[in-house]
């Protein structure tokens, strides 16, 4: 075979890598498990490194997803401590089953724009342009809260569109549209600027618009409540509430 | 050649118990899926359009992936197996990668090289209109990337088991080389070619990450069943039990009929 010598330098880095962040692990004391949406991510990054840093022994793990995979994993016994949805429908299943430790609630809004490619070559200027038979139209599936808020507002617009891909997260929309395979699609408005210029965002009127509401909450068996309320309330600082400003969601 | 039969090894007991904690690991997750199923709605969702356009898309994108295996694959593990040109092992190394990568990194690799801005799909689009993403052609491209090293191997090492003198002989009697890589190399190879496309099928049809990467999701066109699978577990779960169940099945019964015919009894030792 191709050299097993090849094969054994290839390993050490990797298991050395493994073995440093095991023991940088367990000087750890509290790992607190946030889910939350995948258009999270880049403000709780943010704010899972502040915390941390003002927090000693505690490590905020993400698991970044579409909610309705997240609420899916919460339901089926996932160890979460928070859980962010963004939408109120996912939040609800976990909720309906009695897994959250309190109320949840709205923490952040935001509202969509139709994204292209940089410099906008098509020249889409409004939903009416997504007609176009050629364009390449990409969305999630309708139980994502994207594929949701999307289809709403293009039901409000009285505008048809058949789309040439569900996408399993928002992400996989941003993909497919920065990657110019996808020529247009619909995300959340701080989905454009976490891009950081990859995509280019095209406003929405507000008569068609939505407020996607993106609600927060305890799960129930949580162990470590304390952080997770720790967390959440650093999200509701002045510190976090920038923070979330910053990357276009509005406060309540 | 063949060992007497079954004469009967005793085990030592701690290798029997590992043996059998590992055949109950491998069983169980198949016996928490008939668990869950709902088995009274079993027939209202197995002739849903959706499920029988996913169904239908599987086999054929993966039986265009077997056939394709088996035309580019045999030829490329002959030029692997038999001739020797400088750096032969690294090329070999870089033909089986996409069978060791994850299949999510295979479809980015995919986008970023047929895609409409990649290395060569600009060229695709741009001169002749091409678009292969989103596509049932993208699909089908996705499977031959991951699935065709397991077809190279398992005909490669057929290769090198089959003693060269045969062909050498028929060769000696006025055979061109092309009549005896058809009827002396081909047929002998016959049980690790059979294998291996068995392999590369089933890796076909099982595809996902390469294939929602770089063809996307969308129902009859690209949504292959685990695919269909992936996204009922959203909508409907049920529907979710009841796909795997079918692919479960699909599969078995493939296993089981392919394995006497061709694999050869499991005594005999297989082919690969």
């Amino acid at each position: 075979m191709f050299g097993r010598r090849v094969f054994i330098v290839a390993l050490v880095p990797l298991i050395s890598l493994a073995a440093c962040s095991s023991t940088s692990e367990s000087q750890q004391q509290t790992t607190l498990n946030v889910y939350a949406a995948s258009s999270l991510a880049a403000p709780f990054a943010y704010a899972g490194l502040a915390y941390e840093k003002e927090h000693p022994g505690v490590k905020v793990q993400f698991n970044l997803g579409a909610s309705s995979d997240l609420a899916r994993f919460i339901q089926e016994g996932a160890p979460a401590d928070v859980f962010a949805s963004a939408d109120i429908t996912n939040m609800n299943k976990v909720e309906s089953q009695d897994l959250l430790d309190s109320q949840s609630f709205i923490f952040a809004t935001t509202y969509l724009e139709i994204i292209v490619e940089k410099g906008n070559p098509l020249k889409i200027s409004s939903l009416q342009d997504l007609t176009d038979p050629d364009l390449i139209f990409v969305t999630t599936n309708p139980e994502v809260p994207i594929g949701k808020y999307t289809t709403t507002v293009l039901k409000k617009a009285g505008v048809a569109i058949t789309p040439d891909s569900f996408e399993s997260n928002v992400k996989g929309i941003m993909l497919k549209v920065a990657s110019g395979e996808a020529d247009a699609g619909i995300v959340y408005h701080s989905e454009v600027i976490a891009s950081d210029g990859q995509v280019q965002g095209v406003k929405i009127p507000t008569e068609f618009n939505i407020e996607a509401e993106f609600p927060i909450g305890i799960i129930k068996n949580s162990a470590n409540k304390k952080e997770a309320q720790g967390f959440i309330d650093y999200l509701l600082s002045p510190e976090g509430q920038s923070l979330l400003t910053q990357y276009g969601f509005q406060t309540p | 050649m063949r060992q007497s039969p079954r004469h009967r090894q005793k085990l030592p007991w701690p290798i029997l118990a590992i043996a059998l904690l590992a055949f109950a690991f491998i069983l169980s997750p198949f016996i928490g899926l008939l668990w869950r199923t709902p088995w009274s709605k079993f027939t209202d969702i197995v002739v849903k359009q959706e499920i029988r356009d996913a169904l239908w898309l599987s086999l054929k994108t993966s039986l265009m992936t077997a056939i394709l295996c088996v035309i580019f694959g045999v030829p490329l593990a002959w030029l692997l197996a038999r001739v020797n040109f400088p750096g032969r092992r690294f090329i070999r190394a870089l033909m089986t990668l996409s069978m060791v990568l994850p299949p999510v990194v295979g479809g980015i690799a995919l986008l970023y090289t047929f895609g409409r801005r990649g290395l060569f799909g600009q060229y695709l689009d741009s001169w002749f209109g091409i678009r292969l993403p989103f596509t049932t052609t993208a699909v089908v491209m996705a499977q031959c990337f991951v699935a065709m090293p397991f077809l190279v191997l398992s005909v490669e090492a057929g290769l090198r088991q089959l003693d060269s003198r045969f062909e050498d002989v028929a060769r000696t009697l006025g055979g061109s080389r092309w009549y005896v890589f058809r009827r002396v190399t081909l047929p002998s190879i016959k049980p690790s070619l059979i294998a291996g496309l068995v392999l590369a099928w089933a890796r076909a049809l099982g595809e996902f990450g390469a294939t929602i990467t770089f063809a996307g999701n969308l129902p009859d066109m690209t949504q292959t069943m685990p695919l269909a699978t992936y996204a009922a577990l959203d909508s409907n779960p049920e529907s979710a039990l009841i796909l795997s169940l079918v692919m479960v099945a699909v599969a078995f019964s493939i296993l089981i009929a392919l394995r006497d015919r061709w694999l050869g009894r499991a005594d005999q030792g297989p082919p690969l």
